[in-house]
Protein backbone atom coordinates (compact mmCIF):
# COMPACT_ATOMS: atom_id res chain seq x y z
CA UNK A 1 0.00 0.00 0.00
CA UNK A 2 2.63 2.27 0.65
CA UNK A 3 5.04 1.25 -1.73
CA UNK A 4 2.47 1.86 -4.08
CA UNK A 5 1.16 5.58 -2.74
CA UNK A 6 4.99 5.73 -3.34
CA UNK A 7 4.83 4.72 -6.76
CA UNK A 8 7.65 1.97 -5.76
CA UNK A 9 10.41 5.03 -5.21
CA UNK A 10 10.72 4.50 -1.42
CA UNK A 11 13.58 6.44 0.60
CA UNK A 12 15.79 3.24 0.40
CA UNK A 13 17.56 4.26 3.03
CA UNK A 14 16.55 4.29 6.86
CA UNK A 15 18.06 7.22 7.93
CA UNK A 16 16.10 9.29 5.29
CA UNK A 17 13.38 7.28 6.31
CA UNK A 18 12.78 8.26 9.67
CA UNK A 19 14.01 11.96 8.21
CA UNK A 20 11.00 11.80 6.32
CA UNK A 21 8.65 10.45 8.14
CA UNK A 22 9.56 13.02 10.84
CA UNK A 23 8.92 15.51 8.84
CA UNK A 24 5.47 13.69 7.95
CA UNK A 25 4.36 13.84 11.07
CA UNK A 26 5.24 17.05 12.12
CA UNK A 27 3.48 18.79 8.79
CA UNK A 28 0.62 17.05 9.61
CA UNK A 29 0.13 17.87 13.33
CA UNK A 30 1.91 20.81 13.30
CA UNK A 31 -0.92 23.49 14.57
CA UNK A 32 -1.33 20.83 17.88
CA UNK A 33 2.41 20.07 18.35
CA UNK A 34 3.44 23.78 17.65
CA UNK A 35 0.74 25.98 18.12
CA UNK A 36 0.85 29.44 17.23
CA UNK A 37 0.21 31.68 14.52
CA UNK A 38 3.73 32.08 13.62
CA UNK A 39 4.33 28.42 13.89
CA UNK A 40 1.93 27.06 11.94
CA UNK A 41 1.99 29.44 9.17
CA UNK A 42 6.03 28.14 8.79
CA UNK A 43 4.63 24.50 8.28
CA UNK A 44 1.92 26.09 5.90
CA UNK A 45 4.67 27.78 4.11
CA UNK A 46 7.50 24.43 4.26
CA UNK A 47 3.81 22.70 2.55
CA UNK A 48 3.78 24.92 -0.20
CA UNK A 49 7.45 24.85 -1.00
CA UNK A 50 7.72 21.11 -0.72
CA UNK A 51 5.41 21.13 -3.72
CA UNK A 52 7.06 23.74 -5.37
CA UNK A 53 10.54 22.49 -5.41
CA UNK A 54 9.60 19.58 -6.14
CA UNK A 55 8.03 20.43 -9.34
CA UNK A 56 11.04 22.16 -9.68
CA UNK A 57 13.24 19.01 -9.44
CA UNK A 58 11.05 17.84 -12.35
CA UNK A 59 12.76 19.78 -14.22
CA UNK A 60 15.90 20.18 -13.12
CA UNK A 61 16.68 17.00 -11.40
CA UNK A 62 15.31 14.57 -13.61
CA UNK A 63 14.93 16.21 -16.76
CA UNK A 64 18.23 17.90 -16.77
CA UNK A 65 16.38 21.61 -17.81
CA UNK A 66 17.56 24.88 -16.27
CA UNK A 67 14.99 26.98 -16.20
CA UNK A 68 14.25 30.12 -14.34
CA UNK A 69 11.17 31.01 -14.78
CA UNK A 70 9.92 28.85 -12.00
CA UNK A 71 8.65 31.70 -10.08
CA UNK A 72 6.85 33.04 -12.95
CA UNK A 73 4.47 29.90 -12.70
CA UNK A 74 4.38 29.85 -9.30
CA UNK A 75 2.71 34.00 -9.03
CA UNK A 76 0.64 32.88 -12.41
CA UNK A 77 -0.68 30.12 -9.74
CA UNK A 78 -1.50 32.86 -7.20
CA UNK A 79 -3.05 35.81 -9.43
CA UNK A 80 -4.85 33.46 -10.76
CA UNK A 81 -6.23 32.99 -7.11
CA UNK A 82 -5.81 36.83 -6.16
CA UNK A 83 -7.65 37.98 -9.09
CA UNK A 84 -10.37 35.86 -9.64
CA UNK A 85 -11.36 36.70 -5.49
CA UNK A 86 -10.78 39.98 -6.17
CA UNK A 87 -13.22 40.59 -9.24
CA UNK A 88 -15.43 37.51 -8.65
CA UNK A 89 -15.92 38.36 -4.72
CA UNK A 90 -15.53 35.90 -2.11
CA UNK A 91 -16.32 32.06 -2.30
CA UNK A 92 -14.92 28.86 -3.05
CA UNK A 93 -16.43 28.90 -7.11
CA UNK A 94 -13.23 31.87 -7.30
CA UNK A 95 -10.76 29.80 -5.54
CA UNK A 96 -11.37 26.94 -8.08
CA UNK A 97 -11.75 29.02 -10.90
CA UNK A 98 -8.84 30.77 -10.10
CA UNK A 99 -6.40 28.29 -9.46
CA UNK A 100 -7.50 26.72 -13.07
CA UNK A 101 -6.82 29.73 -14.89
CA UNK A 102 -3.55 30.19 -13.14
CA UNK A 103 -2.80 26.33 -13.89
CA UNK A 104 -3.93 26.77 -17.77
CA UNK A 105 -2.17 29.93 -17.96
CA UNK A 106 1.19 28.24 -16.65
CA UNK A 107 0.86 25.74 -19.17
CA UNK A 108 0.72 27.81 -22.28
CA UNK A 109 3.23 29.91 -21.37
CA UNK A 110 5.55 26.82 -20.67
CA UNK A 111 4.36 25.33 -24.01
CA UNK A 112 5.14 28.41 -25.92
CA UNK A 113 8.54 28.53 -24.48
CA UNK A 114 9.10 24.99 -24.36
CA UNK A 115 8.86 24.57 -28.14
CA UNK A 116 10.36 27.83 -29.01
CA UNK A 117 13.61 27.21 -27.13
CA UNK A 118 13.83 23.83 -25.90
CA UNK A 119 15.83 23.04 -29.22
CA UNK A 120 18.32 24.96 -28.27
CA UNK A 121 21.27 24.49 -26.42
CA UNK A 122 20.93 24.70 -22.60
CA UNK A 123 22.52 27.81 -21.36
CA UNK A 124 20.35 29.33 -23.97
CA UNK A 125 17.23 27.87 -22.70
CA UNK A 126 18.05 29.24 -18.97
CA UNK A 127 18.83 32.62 -20.79
CA UNK A 128 15.13 32.54 -22.58
CA UNK A 129 13.12 31.44 -19.47
CA UNK A 130 15.34 34.60 -17.29
CA UNK A 131 14.19 36.79 -19.78
CA UNK A 132 10.81 35.74 -20.17
CA UNK A 133 10.10 35.71 -16.35
CA UNK A 134 12.09 38.93 -15.62
CA UNK A 135 9.71 40.42 -18.64
CA UNK A 136 6.37 39.26 -16.29
CA UNK A 137 8.20 40.18 -13.12
CA UNK A 138 8.25 43.72 -14.57
CA UNK A 139 4.65 43.84 -16.15
CA UNK A 140 3.34 42.61 -13.21
CA UNK A 141 4.88 45.42 -10.87
CA UNK A 142 3.90 47.88 -13.97
CA UNK A 143 0.01 47.34 -14.70
CA UNK A 144 -0.64 48.11 -10.91
CA UNK A 145 -4.34 48.73 -12.06
CA UNK A 146 -4.85 44.92 -12.68
CA UNK A 147 -2.51 43.10 -10.25
CA UNK A 148 -1.69 46.04 -7.69
CA UNK A 149 1.62 46.48 -8.56
CA UNK A 150 4.41 46.41 -6.39
CA UNK A 151 1.48 46.41 -2.99
CA UNK A 152 0.06 43.46 -4.51
CA UNK A 153 -3.31 42.48 -4.00
CA UNK A 154 -5.09 41.66 -0.76
CA UNK A 155 -8.69 39.83 -0.90
CA UNK A 156 -11.01 37.74 0.89
CA UNK A 157 -11.53 33.92 1.09
CA UNK A 158 -14.44 32.25 1.96
CA UNK A 159 -15.38 32.83 5.32
CA UNK A 160 -15.17 28.72 5.85
CA UNK A 161 -11.01 29.01 5.94
CA UNK A 162 -10.81 31.62 8.19
CA UNK A 163 -10.03 32.14 11.73
CA UNK A 164 -13.80 34.15 12.17
CA UNK A 165 -15.49 30.63 11.47
CA UNK A 166 -15.41 28.55 14.15
CA UNK A 167 -16.26 24.47 13.77
CA UNK A 168 -16.18 23.47 17.74
CA UNK A 169 -16.91 25.86 20.81
CA UNK A 170 -14.30 24.44 23.17
CA UNK A 171 -10.62 24.12 22.05
CA UNK A 172 -9.06 20.72 21.35
CA UNK A 173 -6.00 20.00 22.70
CA UNK A 174 -5.35 23.90 23.30
CA UNK A 175 -6.27 24.12 19.48
CA UNK A 176 -9.36 26.16 17.87
CA UNK A 177 -10.71 24.47 15.24
CA UNK A 178 -11.74 27.05 12.87
CA UNK A 179 -11.68 27.70 9.27
CA UNK A 180 -7.79 28.60 9.73
CA UNK A 181 -7.20 25.19 10.77
CA UNK A 182 -8.93 24.28 7.79
CA UNK A 183 -7.18 26.12 5.41
CA UNK A 184 -3.98 24.72 7.25
CA UNK A 185 -5.45 21.32 6.21
CA UNK A 186 -6.19 22.20 2.73
CA UNK A 187 -2.46 22.91 2.22
CA UNK A 188 -1.24 20.10 3.84
CA UNK A 189 -3.45 17.75 2.08
CA UNK A 190 -3.28 19.32 -1.31
CA UNK A 191 0.64 19.47 -1.09
CA UNK A 192 0.99 16.36 -0.04
CA UNK A 193 -1.52 14.37 -3.07
CA UNK A 194 0.26 16.60 -5.54
CA UNK A 195 3.78 15.33 -4.02
CA UNK A 196 2.60 11.91 -4.64
CA UNK A 197 1.48 13.01 -7.92
CA UNK A 198 4.96 14.33 -8.91
CA UNK A 199 6.54 11.08 -7.59
CA UNK A 200 4.39 9.02 -10.04
CA UNK A 201 5.30 10.78 -12.50
CA UNK A 202 8.95 10.73 -12.42
CA UNK A 203 8.62 6.75 -11.74
CA UNK A 204 6.62 6.79 -14.66
CA UNK A 205 7.50 5.01 -18.21
CA UNK A 206 7.03 8.56 -19.04
CA UNK A 207 9.65 9.39 -15.98
CA UNK A 208 12.51 6.81 -17.12
CA UNK A 209 12.59 8.31 -21.07
CA UNK A 210 12.86 12.06 -18.93
CA UNK A 211 15.85 10.48 -16.68
CA UNK A 212 17.55 8.86 -20.25
CA UNK A 213 17.13 12.10 -22.05
CA UNK A 214 19.04 14.11 -19.31
CA UNK A 215 21.74 11.64 -19.45
CA UNK A 216 22.32 11.18 -23.18
CA UNK A 217 19.58 13.22 -25.63
CA UNK A 218 21.52 11.64 -28.43
CA UNK A 219 21.25 8.15 -27.74
CA UNK A 220 17.61 8.85 -26.44
CA UNK A 221 16.56 10.29 -30.02
CA UNK A 222 18.44 7.07 -31.61
CA UNK A 223 16.18 4.75 -29.53
CA UNK A 224 13.47 6.55 -31.40
CA UNK A 225 12.34 9.29 -28.47
CA UNK A 226 11.42 12.95 -29.39
CA UNK A 227 13.40 14.93 -27.10
CA UNK A 228 12.10 17.88 -27.62
CA UNK A 229 8.16 16.75 -27.04
CA UNK A 230 9.17 15.02 -23.74
CA UNK A 231 11.09 17.90 -22.62
CA UNK A 232 8.59 20.13 -23.38
CA UNK A 233 5.14 17.97 -21.25
CA UNK A 234 7.96 17.73 -18.28
CA UNK A 235 8.15 21.68 -18.65
CA UNK A 236 4.62 21.81 -18.77
CA UNK A 237 3.93 19.49 -16.42
CA UNK A 238 6.15 21.17 -13.78
CA UNK A 239 4.61 24.73 -14.59
CA UNK A 240 1.44 23.39 -13.83
CA UNK A 241 2.40 21.91 -10.36
CA UNK A 242 4.18 25.21 -9.39
CA UNK A 243 1.05 27.11 -10.38
CA UNK A 244 -1.07 24.66 -8.09
CA UNK A 245 1.59 25.40 -5.50
CA UNK A 246 0.79 29.50 -5.86
CA UNK A 247 -2.81 29.04 -5.80
CA UNK A 248 -2.32 27.19 -2.16
CA UNK A 249 -0.04 29.70 -1.06
CA UNK A 250 -2.70 32.64 -2.10
CA UNK A 251 -5.45 30.99 -0.52
CA UNK A 252 -3.58 30.23 2.62
CA UNK A 253 -2.01 33.88 2.88
CA UNK A 254 -4.69 36.01 1.33
CA UNK A 255 -2.05 38.61 -0.52
CA UNK A 256 0.08 37.96 -3.17
CA UNK A 257 2.85 40.40 -4.61
CA UNK A 258 5.77 40.51 -6.38
CA UNK A 259 7.88 39.70 -3.27
CA UNK A 260 6.09 36.95 -2.07
CA UNK A 261 5.91 34.74 -5.58
CA UNK A 262 7.55 36.06 -8.64
CA UNK A 263 11.14 37.93 -7.11
CA UNK A 264 14.60 36.45 -8.19
CA UNK A 265 14.97 35.83 -4.65
CA UNK A 266 12.15 32.91 -4.48
CA UNK A 267 13.90 31.49 -7.58
CA UNK A 268 17.36 31.73 -5.95
CA UNK A 269 15.93 30.04 -2.97
CA UNK A 270 14.13 26.89 -4.86
CA UNK A 271 17.24 26.55 -6.77
CA UNK A 272 19.00 26.03 -3.40
CA UNK A 273 16.35 23.76 -1.79
CA UNK A 274 16.61 21.75 -4.77
CA UNK A 275 20.26 21.48 -4.34
CA UNK A 276 20.91 20.61 -0.80
CA UNK A 277 18.11 18.67 -0.73
CA UNK A 278 19.48 16.36 -3.56
CA UNK A 279 18.92 16.77 -7.11
CA UNK A 280 16.69 14.07 -9.34
CA UNK A 281 15.59 12.52 -5.63
CA UNK A 282 12.11 14.11 -5.20
CA UNK A 283 12.46 13.48 -1.26
CA UNK A 284 15.48 16.23 -1.65
CA UNK A 285 12.46 18.57 -1.99
CA UNK A 286 10.89 17.68 1.07
CA UNK A 287 14.20 18.05 3.34
CA UNK A 288 15.35 20.79 1.21
CA UNK A 289 12.47 23.05 1.57
CA UNK A 290 11.70 22.08 5.40
CA UNK A 291 15.63 22.77 6.22
CA UNK A 292 16.02 26.36 4.16
CA UNK A 293 12.43 27.56 5.30
CA UNK A 294 13.04 26.31 9.37
CA UNK A 295 16.37 28.19 8.72
CA UNK A 296 14.95 31.47 6.83
CA UNK A 297 12.34 31.76 9.78
CA UNK A 298 14.48 31.00 13.08
CA UNK A 299 17.70 30.89 12.80
CA UNK A 300 17.91 35.11 13.76
CA UNK A 301 15.67 33.94 16.86
CA UNK A 302 18.34 31.64 17.82
CA UNK A 303 21.40 33.75 16.84
CA UNK A 304 19.67 36.46 18.96
CA UNK A 305 19.67 33.74 22.15
CA UNK A 306 23.00 32.49 21.55
CA UNK A 307 24.72 35.89 21.48
CA UNK A 308 22.65 37.19 24.62
CA UNK A 309 23.90 33.30 26.11
CA UNK A 310 27.58 34.11 25.34
CA UNK A 311 27.07 38.34 26.53
CA UNK A 312 30.96 38.91 27.77
CA UNK A 313 32.71 35.84 25.75
CA UNK A 314 35.33 38.10 23.55
CA UNK A 315 34.01 38.00 19.24
CA UNK A 316 31.56 35.34 19.51
CA UNK A 317 28.42 37.85 20.73
CA UNK A 318 29.12 39.93 17.82
CA UNK A 319 29.31 36.75 15.20
CA UNK A 320 26.49 35.88 16.16
CA UNK A 321 24.59 38.95 16.15
CA UNK A 322 21.09 38.46 14.88
CA UNK A 323 21.85 40.81 11.92
CA UNK A 324 24.44 38.55 11.11
CA UNK A 325 21.82 35.99 10.15
CA UNK A 326 22.50 35.86 6.27
CA UNK A 327 25.94 35.73 6.48
CA UNK A 328 25.27 32.03 8.38
CA UNK A 329 22.82 30.66 6.35
CA UNK A 330 25.60 31.57 3.09
CA UNK A 331 28.47 29.38 5.45
CA UNK A 332 25.65 26.50 5.71
CA UNK A 333 25.22 26.39 2.42
CA UNK A 334 28.53 26.33 1.42
CA UNK A 335 29.32 23.36 4.02
CA UNK A 336 26.38 21.34 2.99
CA UNK A 337 27.10 21.63 -0.82
CA UNK A 338 30.76 20.95 0.51
CA UNK A 339 29.83 17.86 2.66
CA UNK A 340 26.92 16.78 0.46
CA UNK A 341 27.43 16.94 -3.39
CA UNK A 342 24.60 14.77 -4.06
CA UNK A 343 22.57 16.67 -1.91
CA UNK A 344 21.13 15.00 1.61
CA UNK A 345 18.65 12.69 0.32
CA UNK A 346 21.66 11.61 -2.62
CA UNK A 347 23.97 11.05 0.52
CA UNK A 348 21.61 9.65 2.58
CA UNK A 349 20.79 6.78 -0.33
CA UNK A 350 24.78 6.52 -0.36
CA UNK A 351 25.14 7.94 -3.92
CA UNK B 1 21.45 -12.28 -52.01
CA UNK B 2 18.10 -10.94 -51.65
CA UNK B 3 16.90 -6.94 -52.54
CA UNK B 4 18.88 -4.74 -50.75
CA UNK B 5 16.96 -3.17 -47.50
CA UNK B 6 19.36 -0.24 -47.21
CA UNK B 7 21.20 1.33 -50.12
CA UNK B 8 23.46 4.25 -49.29
CA UNK B 9 23.88 6.30 -52.85
CA UNK B 10 26.71 9.42 -52.99
CA UNK B 11 26.46 10.28 -49.38
CA UNK B 12 28.44 13.27 -48.32
CA UNK B 13 28.62 14.44 -44.75
CA UNK B 14 29.92 17.53 -43.17
CA UNK B 15 30.62 17.93 -39.67
CA UNK B 16 31.86 21.80 -39.56
CA UNK B 17 34.02 22.88 -42.75
CA UNK B 18 35.27 18.77 -42.77
CA UNK B 19 34.27 17.28 -46.07
CA UNK B 20 33.76 13.66 -43.98
CA UNK B 21 31.96 11.43 -45.70
CA UNK B 22 32.50 12.39 -49.46
CA UNK B 23 30.47 9.93 -51.75
CA UNK B 24 29.53 6.23 -49.73
CA UNK B 25 27.55 4.15 -51.55
CA UNK B 26 26.64 0.86 -50.03
CA UNK B 27 24.10 -1.82 -49.67
CA UNK B 28 22.81 -4.10 -47.08
CA UNK B 29 21.21 -7.49 -48.11
CA UNK B 30 17.69 -8.16 -46.13
CA UNK B 31 19.12 -10.95 -43.89
CA UNK B 32 22.55 -10.78 -44.52
CA UNK B 33 25.35 -9.70 -42.17
CA UNK B 34 27.60 -6.39 -44.39
CA UNK B 35 30.78 -5.66 -42.84
CA UNK B 36 31.99 -2.00 -43.03
CA UNK B 37 35.87 -2.15 -42.88
CA UNK B 38 38.42 0.39 -43.67
CA UNK B 39 41.32 1.85 -41.48
CA UNK B 40 40.83 4.70 -38.32
CA UNK B 41 39.31 7.91 -39.36
CA UNK B 42 38.02 7.06 -42.93
CA UNK B 43 34.63 7.64 -41.83
CA UNK B 44 32.90 4.02 -40.92
CA UNK B 45 30.87 5.56 -37.67
CA UNK B 46 30.17 8.79 -39.38
CA UNK B 47 28.41 6.61 -42.01
CA UNK B 48 26.76 4.95 -39.29
CA UNK B 49 25.65 8.09 -37.71
CA UNK B 50 24.48 9.77 -40.93
CA UNK B 51 21.98 6.41 -41.42
CA UNK B 52 20.80 7.50 -37.79
CA UNK B 53 20.45 11.05 -38.95
CA UNK B 54 22.59 12.22 -35.63
CA UNK B 55 24.72 13.73 -38.88
CA UNK B 56 22.87 15.22 -41.77
CA UNK B 57 24.08 14.06 -45.13
CA UNK B 58 24.16 17.31 -47.47
CA UNK B 59 24.02 15.02 -50.82
CA UNK B 60 23.06 11.76 -52.15
CA UNK B 61 20.31 9.17 -50.37
CA UNK B 62 19.94 6.94 -47.80
CA UNK B 63 16.98 4.24 -48.85
CA UNK B 64 15.52 2.14 -46.29
CA UNK B 65 13.07 -0.23 -48.35
CA UNK B 66 13.39 1.86 -50.80
CA UNK B 67 12.10 4.92 -48.71
CA UNK B 68 14.38 8.30 -47.92
CA UNK B 69 15.04 8.27 -44.30
CA UNK B 70 17.41 10.76 -44.88
CA UNK B 71 15.10 13.57 -44.90
CA UNK B 72 13.61 12.18 -41.57
CA UNK B 73 14.27 13.37 -38.23
CA UNK B 74 16.69 10.72 -35.55
CA UNK B 75 13.38 9.39 -33.76
CA UNK B 76 11.49 8.89 -37.06
CA UNK B 77 14.31 6.98 -38.54
CA UNK B 78 14.58 4.71 -35.73
CA UNK B 79 10.54 3.99 -35.89
CA UNK B 80 11.13 3.05 -39.21
CA UNK B 81 12.68 -0.08 -37.11
CA UNK B 82 16.76 0.28 -37.55
CA UNK B 83 18.25 -0.96 -34.33
CA UNK B 84 20.94 1.62 -33.59
CA UNK B 85 24.38 0.03 -31.01
CA UNK B 86 27.12 3.10 -30.86
CA UNK B 87 30.45 2.42 -30.61
CA UNK B 88 30.28 4.49 -27.13
CA UNK B 89 27.55 1.92 -25.85
CA UNK B 90 25.34 4.87 -25.52
CA UNK B 91 23.47 3.18 -21.96
CA UNK B 92 21.92 5.36 -19.21
CA UNK B 93 23.76 4.79 -16.47
CA UNK B 94 21.71 6.07 -14.05
CA UNK B 95 18.71 3.74 -14.75
CA UNK B 96 18.66 0.06 -13.86
CA UNK B 97 19.38 -2.88 -16.65
CA UNK B 98 15.44 -3.21 -17.21
CA UNK B 99 14.76 0.26 -17.19
CA UNK B 100 17.50 0.41 -20.07
CA UNK B 101 15.86 -2.24 -21.68
CA UNK B 102 12.41 -1.19 -21.42
CA UNK B 103 13.28 2.11 -23.12
CA UNK B 104 14.71 0.36 -25.63
CA UNK B 105 11.45 -1.22 -27.03
CA UNK B 106 10.45 1.97 -27.70
CA UNK B 107 6.88 0.65 -29.36
CA UNK B 108 5.47 -1.66 -26.30
CA UNK B 109 6.50 -4.08 -23.89
CA UNK B 110 9.13 -6.69 -23.85
CA UNK B 111 8.34 -9.87 -25.55
CA UNK B 112 9.39 -12.60 -22.43
CA UNK B 113 10.19 -15.14 -25.22
CA UNK B 114 12.49 -12.66 -26.79
CA UNK B 115 13.49 -11.57 -23.32
CA UNK B 116 14.75 -15.22 -22.43
CA UNK B 117 17.11 -15.72 -25.70
CA UNK B 118 18.99 -12.20 -24.58
CA UNK B 119 19.38 -13.16 -21.26
CA UNK B 120 20.73 -16.69 -23.00
CA UNK B 121 22.98 -14.97 -25.24
CA UNK B 122 23.86 -12.64 -22.57
CA UNK B 123 23.66 -13.92 -18.80
CA UNK B 124 25.22 -11.07 -17.05
CA UNK B 125 22.14 -9.11 -18.02
CA UNK B 126 19.74 -11.32 -16.31
CA UNK B 127 22.30 -11.25 -12.66
CA UNK B 128 22.62 -7.62 -12.70
CA UNK B 129 18.43 -6.97 -13.87
CA UNK B 130 17.76 -4.65 -10.79
CA UNK B 131 21.49 -2.82 -10.74
CA UNK B 132 22.16 0.70 -12.30
CA UNK B 133 23.06 0.27 -15.25
CA UNK B 134 26.54 2.59 -14.28
CA UNK B 135 27.51 -0.52 -12.10
CA UNK B 136 28.28 -2.98 -15.25
CA UNK B 137 31.87 -3.44 -16.43
CA UNK B 138 32.76 -2.45 -19.52
CA UNK B 139 32.21 -5.62 -21.41
CA UNK B 140 28.82 -5.75 -19.33
CA UNK B 141 28.04 -2.46 -20.78
CA UNK B 142 28.64 -3.53 -24.27
CA UNK B 143 26.31 -6.59 -24.14
CA UNK B 144 23.44 -3.71 -22.31
CA UNK B 145 24.22 -2.02 -25.23
CA UNK B 146 23.89 -4.73 -28.13
CA UNK B 147 21.25 -6.47 -26.02
CA UNK B 148 19.56 -2.89 -25.62
CA UNK B 149 19.04 -3.13 -29.79
CA UNK B 150 17.86 -6.90 -29.70
CA UNK B 151 14.95 -5.59 -26.93
CA UNK B 152 12.66 -5.84 -30.06
CA UNK B 153 12.55 -7.05 -33.46
CA UNK B 154 14.39 -4.52 -35.54
CA UNK B 155 14.34 -4.42 -39.51
CA UNK B 156 17.63 -3.70 -39.47
CA UNK B 157 20.96 -3.45 -36.94
CA UNK B 158 23.71 -0.93 -37.03
CA UNK B 159 26.55 -1.88 -34.78
CA UNK B 160 29.61 -0.09 -34.70
CA UNK B 161 32.84 -1.68 -33.49
CA UNK B 162 30.69 -4.22 -30.98
CA UNK B 163 34.18 -5.96 -29.77
CA UNK B 164 36.59 -2.86 -29.55
CA UNK B 165 38.52 -3.38 -26.28
CA UNK B 166 37.00 -6.15 -24.77
CA UNK B 167 38.60 -9.22 -22.97
CA UNK B 168 39.24 -11.86 -25.63
CA UNK B 169 36.54 -14.19 -23.20
CA UNK B 170 33.80 -11.48 -23.92
CA UNK B 171 34.55 -10.96 -27.19
CA UNK B 172 33.82 -14.38 -27.79
CA UNK B 173 30.24 -14.35 -26.17
CA UNK B 174 29.80 -10.77 -28.23
CA UNK B 175 30.42 -13.40 -31.36
CA UNK B 176 28.15 -16.00 -30.74
CA UNK B 177 25.54 -13.09 -29.70
CA UNK B 178 25.82 -11.74 -32.84
CA UNK B 179 25.87 -15.13 -34.57
CA UNK B 180 22.46 -15.98 -32.68
CA UNK B 181 21.16 -12.57 -34.29
CA UNK B 182 22.54 -13.55 -37.92
CA UNK B 183 21.08 -16.96 -37.53
CA UNK B 184 17.34 -15.62 -36.65
CA UNK B 185 17.32 -13.90 -40.01
CA UNK B 186 18.33 -10.20 -38.95
CA UNK B 187 19.91 -7.55 -41.34
CA UNK B 188 23.11 -6.05 -40.26
CA UNK B 189 25.52 -3.47 -40.89
CA UNK B 190 28.55 -3.57 -39.00
CA UNK B 191 31.78 -1.59 -37.97
CA UNK B 192 34.14 -3.95 -36.81
CA UNK B 193 38.00 -3.78 -36.62
CA UNK B 194 38.60 -7.35 -35.18
CA UNK B 195 39.06 -9.15 -38.59
CA UNK B 196 38.53 -12.44 -36.89
CA UNK B 197 34.74 -11.89 -36.15
CA UNK B 198 34.15 -9.53 -39.04
CA UNK B 199 35.26 -13.05 -41.21
CA UNK B 200 33.19 -14.94 -39.07
CA UNK B 201 29.73 -12.72 -39.32
CA UNK B 202 30.33 -11.09 -42.67
CA UNK B 203 28.42 -12.40 -45.62
CA UNK B 204 29.50 -9.45 -47.77
CA UNK B 205 31.64 -6.76 -46.81
CA UNK B 206 32.27 -2.67 -48.01
CA UNK B 207 35.59 -0.88 -47.28
CA UNK B 208 36.00 2.16 -46.92
CA UNK B 209 39.12 4.79 -47.04
CA UNK B 210 39.04 8.55 -47.44
CA UNK B 211 35.68 9.42 -46.96
CA UNK B 212 34.17 7.08 -50.00
CA UNK B 213 33.56 3.30 -50.23
CA UNK B 214 36.85 1.80 -52.45
CA UNK B 215 35.85 -1.64 -53.06
CA UNK B 216 32.58 -4.00 -51.99
CA UNK B 217 32.05 -7.58 -52.22
CA UNK B 218 31.93 -11.16 -51.07
CA UNK B 219 33.84 -11.15 -47.46
CA UNK B 220 34.75 -14.53 -48.05
CA UNK B 221 36.49 -13.15 -51.21
CA UNK B 222 38.40 -10.30 -49.18
CA UNK B 223 39.22 -12.46 -46.49
CA UNK B 224 41.05 -14.91 -48.81
CA UNK B 225 43.03 -12.63 -50.74
CA UNK B 226 46.06 -11.18 -48.40
CA UNK B 227 47.27 -8.85 -51.04
CA UNK B 228 43.65 -7.62 -51.79
CA UNK B 229 43.86 -6.51 -48.32
CA UNK B 230 47.10 -5.25 -48.13
CA UNK B 231 45.95 -3.12 -51.09
CA UNK B 232 42.73 -1.72 -49.44
CA UNK B 233 43.62 -1.09 -45.89
CA UNK B 234 47.47 -0.80 -46.13
CA UNK B 235 47.94 -3.75 -43.80
CA UNK B 236 47.65 -7.38 -43.83
CA UNK B 237 44.81 -8.31 -41.53
CA UNK B 238 45.85 -11.65 -40.92
CA UNK B 239 48.91 -10.22 -39.04
CA UNK B 240 47.39 -7.47 -37.48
Amino acid sequence: MLTRLLSGDGPRSLPLALILLAIFLCLALAPFLFPGTRSVDTAARICVFILLVASYDLTLGYAGIVSFAHTMFFGMGAYGVALASTHLGRGFDALVLGTLAGALAAAVFALLIGLFSLRVRAIFFAMITLAVASAVAVLVSQLSGLTGGEDGLNYQIPRALTAAQKYLDEPVLGVRINGKLLNYYLVFAASTALFLVLLRIVNSPFGRVLQAIRENDFRAEAIGYRVVYYRTIATCVSAVAAALAGSLYAIWLRYVGPDTTLSFEIMVDILLMVVIGGMGTMYGAVIGATLFILAQNYLQGLMGAAAAGLEGVPLLPGLLDPDRWLLWLGVLFVLSVYFFPTGIAGRLRGE
Amino acid sequence: MSEPILKLEGVCTNIAQYHILQGVDLAVSAGGVTMLLGRNGVGKTTTLRTIMGLWRAHAGRVLFDGQDIAVLSTPAIARTGIGFVPEDMGIFSDLTVEENMVLAAASGPLDPARLDWIFAAFPPIRTFWKQPAGNLSGGQKQMLSIARAMAEERRLYLIDEPTKGLAPAIVATMAGALRDLKAQGASILMVEQNFGVAKLLGDTCAVMDDGRTIWAGEMRELAEDAALQERLMGLNMENA
